[in-house]
């Protein structure tokens, strides 16, 4: 089991990211970063595999360790056989899937590589067969108010849905990101404020 | 600094006025050198005129109005020197260059072999003189100055004293070069001034006579003159100890010279030993694991020849070529040093990515019937401290040999981390660092950079940014005054030609001049932060034009 965000423990079965599983994000760039930063924080190595446009910035906000996060903007063609290299050494493997759909058996064929190196698959997007598949359900930002102040944090409620264990929907009200960038229960929403620039 | 050891034997050849024969100056014409506007070299035909180093040019041609100056151009004398050096090093491999013009070598050897000192100083006089005159842009020293008593001679770097060593050859023509041999590099610098073979044991008689200055130190010189030490024989006679308690260790130094010792040892360049390895394959290697197992044997003998010497290597490039001609190479670097397995893994991944690429343009068509590995950076093998706890390194080293393999396949720039570097867009406050290179920021994280967008930062970046389309209620675009006032609050926000969604809250603008002293970066832009629809967007107003930088999602 790798850890979580205490946040985000809620919505995974175990309370954490179980070895070998393959868990899905769809629609939030910033909750698969979330989830990342359990892990990489832990001492985990990670990678991010066709997300060029990927915010570091925002990654090491959250949490992640920069450091420990290898980015392979564009894997081409071949990009399943660099996700399933990756899988056998390190411990969470990101991958945003390509625009045509996958097939069906490079799906099953990656979730198996994960299950036997115990590494964690995070797809981005749609993926047949994801033991967990975490999705943005609503989401809304404060701070901006008819062009004075800045964003400061986004109240979203994530909704988690699997087989197995995962197949009760939970769902989780989070600041993702609150105002510090990083990840927190909604309820617990500090207020800071920064200066704006050019004000 | 005080250690005995006796001056090792040494030739050296020196080439008078250097700094105008590198420049292909003939020695009739009178030509000087200029630097800071000070003479620092001329021809025999300018010094004939009274032009002397140390003049200033203005000074230089009033005395010979004909002269031609030139710049004073380190480069070219280096580079011109370079036939020269190895015109001596045919006669022994270390050749140590003093400064362009003067090149020293250790001479026991080579002067056993070629039949004795003077033997060997005509043997090399002559194939530096040849030297110079094969080299088409030099001039050839050749009957100009004879019958005339050649005048003190004083090159680039020349040291006062030359000034009142007599002329070398009074009478004879003047050839190109001189050669002098003594107990030391220093000694047989003076001694080349006047074309001397100091017998052994004879150079701190030879060096006796020579005034203080010709030490080269001009503050020593001058203090020595005023204790009343006006002669080398005189400074030399003092105990070396008391000379390091009174002058330090160039003071030292100094001292070994002025008594015929090795002020340092003569630091020959120890040719580059080439550790490059290779094997020919035959039959061609068309599979992976029969260039690959070829790979690994080559590894090891390149380790073992590596640590043989106590050197590891930090980069390699694994070179390969087909049975038609083609040749593929590519760098691997590594922050820590490969080892014999790690390179060997490299050659493999390398291999595969070039053998297995699907459809890829660089795919070769024939097999590899040539693999080579060129250690390209080595260092001192000064080992590698691992983690104290064991584990982590272990984890590390398993995610490193992974990343490693991607890169065999994509190519070192596909595999990347990132480094927090300075900026003021979100994209520019991180350097990407292609996996195993050093980890340096472009621009420094630890300074103010105001003006930055503020956190929560946004979670994607566009590069390239995309285009945008703003507009007001009335369904004008929306644009920023001079004075940084919106013309309009934002209604409605497209992004890369998608679909109108209604702008549920914006802030902004704020102004962003940044690097208005450069021309090309320049760049003049507004920024704004839209929520429009369920997303928030980092835009920015740049002449005219909107565009999404990055966005919140």
């Amino acid at each position: 089991m790798l850890p979580v965000l205490p946040a985000l423990g809620g919505l995974l079965p175990g309370g954490g990211l179980r070895r070998g599983s393959t868990v899905a994000v769809a629609g939030s760039t910033s909750l698969a970063l979330a989830l990342l930063a359990g892990p990489s924080a832990a001492g985990s190595w990670c990678a991010v595999v066709g997300v060029p446009s990927l915010g570091l910035v925002a990654a090491a906000e959250v949490g992640v360790a920069i450091g420990r996060l290898a980015l392979v903007a564009a894997p081409g063609r071949d990009w399943a056989v660099v996700v399933a290299a990756l899988l056998d050494a390190l411990d969470v493997v990101v991958v945003r899937v390509p625009d045509r759909a996958v097939r069906a058996a490079d799906a099953r064929r990656l979730a198996a590589r994960a299950r036997e190196r115990g590494a964690v698959l995070v797809p981005l997007g749609r993926w047949e067969g994801a033991d967990v598949r975490l999705s943005v359900a609503t989401s809304s930002w404060v701070g901006l108010d008819g062009g004075a102040g800045h964003l400061q944090a986004r109240l979203v409620e994530v909704v988690a849905e699997g087989r197995g264990a995962a197949a009760r929907p939970r769902r989780a009200r989070l600041w993702l990101p609150a105002a510090d960038g990083a990840v927190a229960p909604a309820g617990r929403f500090l207020q800071r404020q920064h200066p704006v620039p050019g004000r | 600094m005080v250690s005995a050891g006796a001056a090792t034997r040494t030739l050296v050849a020196w080439v008078p006025d250097w700094s105008v024969v590198a420049a292909g100056v003939p020695a009739s014409t009178p030509a000087a050198v200029v630097f800071a506007n000070r003479v620092v070299a001329c021809s025999a035909g300018a010094r004939a005129e009274g032009v002397v180093r140390g003049l200033r040019r203005r000074e230089a041609q009033g005395r010979c109005p004909a002269l031609l100056v030139l710049e004073h151009d380190a480069g070219r004398d280096a580079r011109s020197f370079e036939p020269v050096a190895t015109a001596v090093a045919a006669f022994a491999p270390r050749v140590e260059i003093v400064r362009p013009g003067v090149a020293a070598v250790a001479t026991l050897g080579p002067s056993r072999y070629f039949g004795g000192d003077t033997a060997l100083a005509a043997r090399v006089t002559e194939a530096v003189t040849s030297a110079i005159a094969g080299s088409p842009s030099f001039w050839v020293q050749k009957s100009t100055t004879s019958g005339r008593f050649p005048p003190p001679e004083r090159d680039a770097g020349g040291t006062a004293g030359s000034e009142s060593a007599p002329p070398s050859g009074a009478g004879r023509p003047d050839p190109g070069c001189r050669v002098g041999i003594a107990d030391g590099a220093f000694a047989a610098g003076l001694a080349a001034r006047r074309g001397l073979v100091i017998p052994p044991g004879g150079s701190p008689v030879f060096l006796a006579p020579f005034p203080v200055a010709a030490l080269d130190r001009p503050d020593l010189a001058n203090l020595l003159l005023r204790l009343g030490l006006r002669t080398l024989g005189a400074f030399a006679a003092l105990p070396g100890t008391d000379v390091l308690a009174r002058f330090g260790p160039d003071g030292a130094v100094a001292h070994r010279l002025a008594r015929g010792l090795d002020g340092r040892p003569l630091a020959g360049t120890d040719p580059p030993p080439d550790f490059a390895v290779q094997v020919v394959l035959d039959p061609p290697a068309v599979r992976v694991d029969a260039a690959a197992f070829a790979a690994k044997a080559l590894a090891d003998e390149l380790h073992r020849t590596l640590t043989a010497r106590g050197l590891a290597c930090t980069r390699v490039c694994i070179e390969a070529e087909t049975e038609h001609g083609e040749h593929l190479a590519r760098l691997w670097r590594s922050d820590g040093a490969l080892g014999p397995a790690a390179m060997a893994d490299r050659a493999r991944w390398q291999l595969d990515g070039w053998l297995n690429t699907t459809g890829g343009a660089e795919r070769p068509t024939g097999g590899i019937s040539l693999l080579r590995l060129v250690p390209d950076q080595v260092v001192p093998d000064d080992g590698r401290q691992l983690g104290f706890w064991g584990g982590s390194a272990e984890v590390g080293d398993r995610a490193a040999r992974a990343l490693a393999r991607v890169q065999g396949m994509l190519g070192p720039e596909a595999v990347v981390t990132a480094v927090p570097s300075g900026g003021r867009h979100p994209a520019e406050r991180v350097t990407l660092v292609p996996w195993g290179d050093v980890r340096e920021p472009d621009r420094p994280a630890d300074r103010p950079w105001p003006g930055r967008v503020p956190p929560p930062s946004p979670s994607t970046v566009f590069a390239p940014m995309l285009a945008a389309e703003v507009v007001a209620q009335s369904g004008e675009p929306v644009g920023v005054t001079g004075r940084g006032a919106v013309t309009a609050a934002p209604a409605r926000l497209s992004v890369d030609g998608g679909r109108w969604a209604p702008v549920t809250g914006w802030a902004g603008p704020w102004p962003a001049d940044e690097r208005w002293w450069d021309t090309a970066a320049h760049r003049r832009r507004a920024r704004f932060q839209i929520v429009a629809g369920d997303r928030a967007w980092l835009l920015a107003l740049e002449g005219g034009r909107w565009w999404a930088e990055a966005s919140y999602d």
